[in-house]
Order: C-alpha cells, then structure tokens, then sequence
C-alpha cells in the first residue's frame, strides 16, 4: 500500500469538556477526494482546521505526506511541533474557507502574489506569471486586477482557490465553499473544484453541504456525528443504501430542505 | 495702553523661531510615540504571557503617571543613574512616552478589528509573523484609527508648553522670558495661544484630508462596496 497522503492518528480534540473530535483515525490516499458531510457541531470542519493547523490538537499525531505535521522528531521521540517546524511542514497544504478571507487591500494579482513571493521566494515576475495563469484557470483572468470589494462572493472565492493553489500544496481544504454565496453562484466555484479534480495531481478534502456535489464528484464521503465517523465509503453507497440510521436521518433531513 | 502693536511686532521674530523648537518637540515626541505604540501593542498582543504582561503593565504605568512628572524623571533623576540628556531630548522623550502609551491603546483597537479570517488565511498561506503584521494586518489595522492617532498628535502639541517646566526654548519658555524681561505678558501670551489655536485647527483638517486619503487608498480600494 502506498503511504497515505494525509493520516489521522487517534486524533483528539477538545475545547475544555466539549470533546470535538473523540479519538479519529482517517487515511486518505493520494489524489483522493473526499467529502466530509454532517450535522453541525459534529467535528467536521475542525478535521479541516487541524489539518490547516490553525487549531492545535490535544491527543494523536496527524501525519502528512508521511510525516509529522503536528508533531517533530526529537531524540528519536516525537515531540509537539514548534512554530519553526510547522512553517516547514505547513506549506503542503492549502486552504480555502467559506467567508473567502481575501486580503481586502490587494488586488486579485496581489492576493495570490504575496506568498509566493515572500514564503517561496518567487521573484516577483515568476509571481506574477503564475498569479494570472491561476486568475485565467478559474476563469478570472479579466479581473485580475479589481479589488475584492469590486467581485462577487463567487468570484471573491475562485480568486482565493487560485491564491491557494499559487503555493503548489499537495492537499487542498474546502471548507464549506459555497455556503456564503448565493444560490446562483455557486456552480461558478464548484465547477472550477471539478476542474482542479481532473487537471491537478491534488488531494482533496471538503467539508460540504452540497449532497449532488460530493455524491458526483468524491471517491470517499465521511459521514461525521458527534466527533467521530458514524459511516464512510463510496458516495453511491453512503447516499443510496446508508447502513446507519442516523446517517438517513441527516441524509433526509438535508433532502427535505432542499 | 492695554494691546501695544509695535511690542507685538518686535517679539514675532522671536516667538517664530521658538515656534519652530515646538514644532521640532511635536513632530519628534509624534513619531516616537507612533513607533512605540505599534510596538506595545504588538507586544500586548504576544502569546508568550511575560511579555504581554510586561507590555501592559508598562502602558498603565505611563498612563497613570503624569507627563509633567515623568518629563522631570528623565531631566532631573536619570543623571542620577548616569543617564544625562539635554532638556530638549528629555522633554521628547517624555512625551512619546506618554503618548506611545496611549497611541498603543488605539493601535490594539485596530489592531483587535481586522478580521480573524485574515490570520487564518495568512497561516494558511505560511506567511511569516512579520509578513503578516507588515503586509496583512498593519495596513487594514490603521487606516480606521488615524483620526484617533491624529487626536494624540494635536494633544501631544498643546502639551509641549510642559517642557518650559526643563526650561526648554519653546513657544511657552520664550513668551515667559519676553514677559519678564518687558513686564508684558499680554502681547506674548496672547500671541502664543493664537499660535496654537491656528496651528491645532490646521492639523485637524490636515488629519481628515489624511483619512479619507487612507479609506481610499488602503482601505477601499477601488471605491466600489
């Protein structure tokens, strides 16, 4: 078997006595694209979080890439990642988040320049050749230059999936892309992620709302109920013949809504 | 007669070129309280617990402290310690001390109103602390704070009279010797406050020309919302 891209270890996470995520173990292939679905308050956008490291776990090792990425090797032992190392390890990930998170005072360009440059140490031509061939690939290529105040919410976040992918990571972190759009603007990101799904060697993980989506284009959907995976496996199964019940119940209960 | 306009006109030259020590203590005393407040306030904002603590404990102390006695420490107790400085820096350093402090209380408002996103996506993106602050956080943190910073600025101006106090030759200095020497203080006095009353308004306009220059250049970009 070949080493998983990303890997949980007995991963815990709790905020004081609300345990979040209990005791997760998660492999996931290179290449691979899973969907995490779930109710909320069920863990799933905190696997993203981790994985980004912008929340520190409190138990369990996450490997990337087969190696450490919340833990370091210290006299043969491993030991919490300090700040040096995850600035070193960090960059095989990218991350895209629902509210977009561009940086309101650069342009487009600027916004998917400006870590090239200073983590990668593009120069700035290089940069800026990448920035508008990823601008071109979601289809932005015109706007290149405007604001973020000056897109829309849809275009606002096909901008931030190239600002992530100008760092190259091998695993890229959806979370909850499209919940910030209006309706008429989601189909605009999800088909540049299709996009990225048959044009780039990348591992994807997506913590999502969109059923129609994760059931067309996963290999794998994670179904998350309070800190655990109550039920993976292939999107056909999970959605058509779910062995667990509360799996239905969340599954009907998102149809019903529509 | 109670105005005397040839007085007047024999003191300006004098007030003038003691108006330029004031300013001099102003625009000095401005940017190291500028600088040093940036720096408490980043430092306020440090996870490391001793450094934060020390950061804040410094502001409360400054801030609960006079100016006028804290401008009397450096002149006249530091010497003590082997620190020996002409008035006019004392009186400088003083008073960006003071204002620093205050100026920091002001940053870390800013500084608390950018986004938590734009950290986040700053991990995400792997940029260093440094990047972050300079490029990230620093340019969306002060632009809504500049008329504030600008309020210190004037306060700062119409408190530099303090340094008369280690007999600095400022406008204040100046006009008290020119009363003493005349038995007139009308002339100099009066023309003093008008000096500062002109100059106070003309920051004022200055500092909204600033700001709507900075709302539209890093704030809003591009205009459109």
């Amino acid at each position: 078997m070949t080493t998983p891209m990303v890997k949980f270890d007995n991963v815990t996470k709790s905020y004081g006595a609300l345990t979040v995520l209990d005791s997760l173990d998660l492999e996931i292939a290179p290449n691979e694209k899973v969907a995490i679905i779930g109710p909320s308050g069920s863990g799933k956008t905190t696997v993203l979080r981790m994985l980004m490291t912008l929340e520190r776990i409190n138990d369990g090792v996450i490997y990337v890439d087969g190696e450490p990425l919340t833990h370091m090797q210290k006299n043969g032992t491993l030991v919490p990642a300090d700040e040096r190392y995850l600035r070193r390890v960090r960059g095989n990930i990218g991350m895209v988040f629902q509210h977009f998170n561009l940086f309101p005072h650069m342009s487009a360009m600027k916004n998917c320049m400006e870590a090239p440059i200073h983590v990668l140490g593009l120069a700035k031509k290089e940069a800026a050749d990448r920035a508008a061939e990823l601008l071109d690939m979601v289809g932005l290529g015109e706007k290149k230059d405007q604001y973020p105040s000056q897109l829309s919410g849809g275009q606002q976040q096909r901008v931030a999936i190239a600002r992530a992918l100008a760092m190259r990571p091998k695993v890229m972190l959806f979370d909850e892309v499209t919940s910030a759009l209006d309706p008429e603007l989601v189909g605009e990101v999800l088909n540049v992620i299709r996009k990225l799904g048959t044009e780039h060697n990348l591992t994807m993980l997506m913590v999502t709302h969109q059923m129609g989506f994760a059931r067309e284009f996963a290999d794998r959907v994670c179904f998350f109920y309070g800190g655990k995976i109550a039920e993976q496996g292939a999107p056909d199964k999970i959605f058509s013949n779910p062995e667990e019940e509360r799996t239905r119940q969340f599954l009907s209960a998102v149809l019903e809504a529509g | 007669m109670f105005w005397d306009w040839n007085y007047v006109w024999e003191i300006t030259p004098t007030l003038l070129r003691a108006s330029v020590v004031t300013i001099q203590a102003t625009l000095l005393g401005f940017v190291l309280a500028a600088v040093l407040g940036l720096v408490l306030a980043i430092l306020r904002m440090s996870k490391t617990g001793w450094i934060s603590v020390t950061a804040a404990g410094f502001v409360e102390f400054i801030r609960s402290t006079p100016v006028l006695i804290q401008i009397f420490f450096i002149f006249f107790v530091f010497p003590e310690f082997g620190i020996v400085l002409p008035a006019m820096a004392a009186g400088v350093i003083a008073l960006g001390l003071h204002y620093g402090s205050y100026c920091s209380e002001v940053y870390r408002a800013g500084l608390e109103n950018v986004p938590k996103g734009q950290w986040e996506a700053s991990t995400a993106l792997n940029l260093s602390p440094y990047i972050t602050f300079r490029d990230i956080i620093i340019p969306q943190a002060i632009p809504p704070v500049v008329p504030a910073l600008g309020n210190y600025l004037v306060a700062l101006f119409k408190e530099t009279p303090l340094l008369s106090a280690i007999a600095v030759l400022e406008l204040m200095q100046t006009a008290k010797i020119l009363g003493s020497q005349s038995f007139r203080y009308v002339e100099p006095i009066t023309l003093v406050g008008g000096f500062f009353l002109v100059m106070s308004l003309v920051a004022a306009a200055f500092i909204r020309q600033l700001e709507a220059y900075l709302n539209r250049t890093l704030r809003n970009p591009g205009g459109a919302r």
